[in-house]
């Protein structure tokens, strides 16, 4: 593959694929964006108008070639013409997390020494004014939305459509310079730098090459032939290594037109409407939309909902083979019929899943209910897994061979293996150049043979070749008694239930596991609702002895589950408590992404894991929350301890 | 007063001419006097505020602006003329627009469908054309809902547009509220209470909301409030009611020191 100096067809940057899709599709639209209630849209010609203009004006300011541009905002046509501008004039996009508190941006601003930053609007502007006096090489922001901006300072500060005003009238000065930059691209130069969510400590910037970006985007499309005419919804944080290659990389490459929700509240609304032909989601949003789905039919008239699990249990048992082509019994097929016709077709429309021939959900297990649900509606549903590092891609489920608990087989061009200590390395075009200023991370990661550990435990099941990922390698530890224990395995049985949000659970190096409950606020105060149970709040929900007593049912039930399996019968849960809080993002309890981190978790709330381990069944507790606007404020609880009953391991057997 | 220049608020903002004049007011129901010989004035571009104790007349006040009342003695000047006695609807076409201290919304119709009313005071078509959207009705829906989905977009409102407003909770009501008032474009917007029974949160968004529509669209603003810590922010000039008399009138510090204000409303401070 080192061979290869060159991309197919002399394709070897991001803008060198923009120019052939204005040759190749001029007239398709490539972005649309809903705006003033409408879908307002752009062709690749328009698209490659705009995104010229703002090249012309980065020119214009003195980007200069190696400069980082911050990009910070949700979703926008703007924000990503914003990256293929900087690409060509050679500077280096940086798209940051738009929900990140300004202390966050100003480590990840400062560390890539960004010259320059686009902003979407008013709220992201006023984080960067916050911090520019640490920031020192910082010199000018760009903002896309006016809106609140009139009195500002416009020293340093430029509006986005300005930018371009400029850069079309300066056009004759600056169209051979912006061509020569153009020109200058190569497959090995840097196309985006991504940082990672930092799930363990500071974030850390992925240099991605053009080579990674477009080798990706090339072999995922044809892994699922896609082509100029699918339809994607871009909602996903733009600092995201994913929506980089579904937004950007595999648009470029198949030429498909990209469409931005009108806000982040209406994203189910805009989904509906667009109905995308490919979608990817993590299984928190699939599992939002089950449980609204599933609260509405609780809600729906009595012959309604009967249609609905009549047809639903009828879906789960063919839906899927179905789907796979399998054989399946005439009258099955006839009733699979009739049930499209009242029941799933009605319910995709009502999703927005119409249309969606490829549909991929990864970052974190997905429980086999929500998989299964999906699957049986007709809806291909696939799991990926990969990382910022790989550009995404280290498996994925091939179409025939989808299951809820495997993570597929290797990607195109990507070679997987396993080493001694259980941990899964890969090596593929897609592998990372570096960590940005962080050489010594980068030897860690990547050895000299260009193989990346993934800091993930897992394994190959002998019969099918499918990978199977158990949890981090560091997490994966040892009770007293000599027993692994994985917790993720345990708290992703745990989350399936709809009632439970997020779980921690402990027992590291402890002689038992106990485990924290976060309920889902949507779910537990529906049933609240319907049972005429009064609460002011989420604390005072989480407390209240029947949601516990359901919780414990649910724990006791998971530690049947948990017993039946031979390695982790040691990981059940003995006791519990429901946190009087949610774990929140703010906090620094989760990562941006959502991800559990578990050490600050343990620090942060000792004197709960320390009673979790004593005798008491109640303990009185006071923590720091963080409000969105950076206030800090106390809450304090007192939260009950509950012992759960435990399957004896030596049963197991007799069980069965 | 023959003063028409503006002035320049403690914050550096110029503000315009005199927009409104109220000329010695007073308002009688029957043998009760709601209020009693009141003179003040509304520059153009200003946040007016109107304080003072329950009862001291300060709806009242914002109903004679809005033309529901009519003043028993008095005279109204608006741009520079006097205003005879109108209808509230002649009012509102004249770019005079309000919200209501308890909610006064449609609550079966969407929220679009209830800003669209904002705009009642611009569509000229005929009942025939309208209920058939048909020629000079159908451009004329198009070219306003334009302007309410600017609304729409201003006030980050898009998720509920197609909701019922009987659905929404009460901050997001009152949004629904000022949103149909902006529909209408005013030269004045009244607000009657639009903080009152709202959170902190609800408190501090409606107030971004005001300080940018007066911002962004220059929109005059004459409010009434109970809560002391917005009023003190958002407004330029204050004017402070008892028992329907005028006993203060000027910025915010200066009527905060201002002894009759601090014994009547404020309290005495400890």
């Amino acid at each position: 593959m080192a061979g290869l100096a060159e991309g197919t067809d002399g394709l070897c940057s991001v803008p060198a694929l923009l120019q052939r899709n204005v040759e190749k599709f001029g007239d398709r639209p490539a972005y649309r964006e809903k705006e003033f209630g409408i879908w307002q849209s752009w062709t690749w010609k328009e698209t490659s108008d705009e995104i010229e203009a703002l090249a012309l004006g980065l020119l214009n300011l003195g980007v200069n070639p190696g400069d980082h541009v911050a990009i910070i905002g949700r979703n926008r046509p703007y924000l990503y013409w914003s990256m293929l501008a900087s690409q060509m004039v050679g500077a280096v996009p940086v798209p940051l997390y738009q929900d990140a508190v300004a202390e966050e941006m100003e480590y990840v601003l400062s560390h890539c020494g960004a010259r320059f930053v686009i902003a979407a609007d008013q709220e992201q502007v006023d984080k960067v004014i916050d911090i520019q006096e640490h920031l020192h090489q910082f010199e000018h922001m760009l903002y896309v939305d006016p809106r609140g901006m009139r009195k500002y300072d416009h020293r340093r500060l430029h509006q986005f459509s300005h930018v371009q005003d400029q850069g079309r009238a300066a056009y004759d000065e600056y169209i051979e310079e912006l061509k020569s930059r153009r020109a200058a691209l190569t497959y090995d130069s840097t196309c985006v730098m991504l940082y990672t969510s930092g799930t363990t400590g500071k974030p850390k910037g992925v240099v991605l090459s053009n080579r990674n970006i477009v080798e990706t985007a090339k072999a995922s499309s044809e892994f699922d032939s896609l082509s100029e005419k699918e339809e994607i919804l871009a909602y996903l944080p733009m600092a995201w290594v994913g929506d980089f290659i579904f937004s950007l990389g595999q648009a470029y490459w198949s030429g498909f037109c990209v469409n931005c929700p009108e806000s982040a509240e209406t994203m189910m609304t805009d989904l509906r409407e667009i109905a995308p032909s490919y979608y990817f989601a993590p299984p928190a949003v699939f599992e939002g939309q089950l449980t609204q789905i599933m609260i509405r039919m609780e809600d729906a008239g009595t012959f309604k909902r009967k249609m609905f699990h009549y047809f639903m249990d009828h879906a789960r048992k063919v839906g899927p083979d179905l789907l796979e082509g399998k054989p399946v019994g005439l009258f099955d097929r006839l009733k699979y019929a009739l049930g499209e016709f009242t029941t799933y077709g009605p319910l995709k429309n009502a999703l927005g899943f119409s249309k969606v021939r490829i549909g991929y959900t990864a970052g974190e297990a997905i429980g086999p209910e929500l998989f299964d649900f999906y699957r049986s509606l007709g809806i291909n549903l696939k799991q990926l897994y990969g990382q910022t590092e790989a550009t995404v891609f280290i498996t994925q489920q091939p179409d025939g061979e989808v299951r809820s608990d495997t993570v597929g087989v290797p990607s195109p061009g990507v070679e997987v293996k396993i080493a001694e200590s259980g941990e899964v390395y890969y090596r593929s075009p897609g592998v990372f150049v570096e960590y940005y200023n962080n050489a010594e991370s980068t030897a860690g990661t990547k050895d000299a043979e260009g193989w990346v550990a993934t800091g993930d435990a897992g394994f190959f099941e002998k019969d099918t070749g499918h990978l199977r990922i158990i949890d981090r390698i560091k997490d994966v530890g040892k009770m007293s008694d000599g027993a692994m224990f994985a917790p993720k395995y345990v708290e992703n049985k745990l989350k399936f239930y709809p009632d439970i949000l997020e779980v921690v659970v402990f027992g590291a190096g402890k002689d038992r596991c106990t485990a924290f409950v976060n309920i889902d606020l949507t779910a537990v105060g529906n049933w609240a609702e319907r049972n005429n149970i009064a609460y002011a709040s989420y604390q005072e929900l989480a407390g209240h002895p029947q949601v516990l007593d359901t919780i414990q049912s649910h724990i006791e039930e998971t530690n049947i589950s948990i017993a039946q399996d031979d390695m982790l019968a040691g990981c059940q849960i003995h006791r519990f408590l429901v946190l009087h809080k949610e774990l929140d993002a703010d906090d620094g309890e989760l990562t941006r992404t959502k991800k559990v981190r578990r050490k600050i978790i343990g620090e942060k709330f000792g004197d709960l894991v320390e009673a979790l381990y004593g005798g008491k069944d109640e303990i009185y507790t006071e923590t720091e929350v963080t409000y969105e606007d950076g206030r800090k404020g106390k809450i304090s609880a007192t939260l009950q301890i509950r012992d759960t009953k435990v399957q004896p391991i030596a049963t197991k057997i007799a069980a069965e | 007063m023959t003063e028409t220049e503006g002035y320049v608020t403690a914050d550096g903002r110029q503000i315009g001419g005199v927009l409104m004049e109220l000329k010695d007011i007073t308002l009688k129901f029957g043998g009760v006097t709601a209020i009693s010989d009141i003179s003040f004035d509304i520059h153009e571009g200003e946040i007016r505020a109107i304080i003072g104790p329950n009862g001291a007349g300060k709806s009242s006040m914002l109903n004679i602006i809005s033309g529901f009342y009519t003043p028993t003695i008095g005279e109204l000047w608006y741009k520079g003329k006097k205003r005879p006695q109108m209808k509230p609807f002649e009012v509102a076409r004249m770019g005079v627009a309000r919200t209501f201290q308890n909610i006064a919304l449609f609550e079966g119709m969407t929220v679009l469908d209830n800003v669209m009313t904002g705009r009642l005071t611009h569509m000229k078509a005929g009942i025939g054309a309208q209920a058939l959207w048909w020629g000079k009705a159908r451009d004329e829906e198009v070219a306003n809902r334009e302007k309410v989905e600017e609304v729409i977009d201003f006030l980050e409102i898009q998720n509920i547009r197609k909701t019922p407003v009987g659905r929404l909770p009460y901050g997001l009501k009152k949004r629904v509220e000022l949103a149909r008032a902006l529909a209408a474009e005013p030269s004045i917007l009244l607000l009657d209470e639009p903080m009152a029974g709202m959170n902190v949160e609800e408190k501090e968004d409606m107030s971004r909301f005001i300080l940018d529509v007066n911002d962004e669209f220059g929109t005059t603003i004459c409010l009434i409030e109970h809560d002391m810590g917005v009023v003190m922010d958002l407004s330029d000039r204050v004017v402070v009611m008892d028992y329907g008399k005028k006993i203060g009138d000027g910025p915010p510090d200066e009527v905060r020191n201002n002894q009759d204000v601090i014994d009547a409303y404020l309290g005495v401070p400890h």
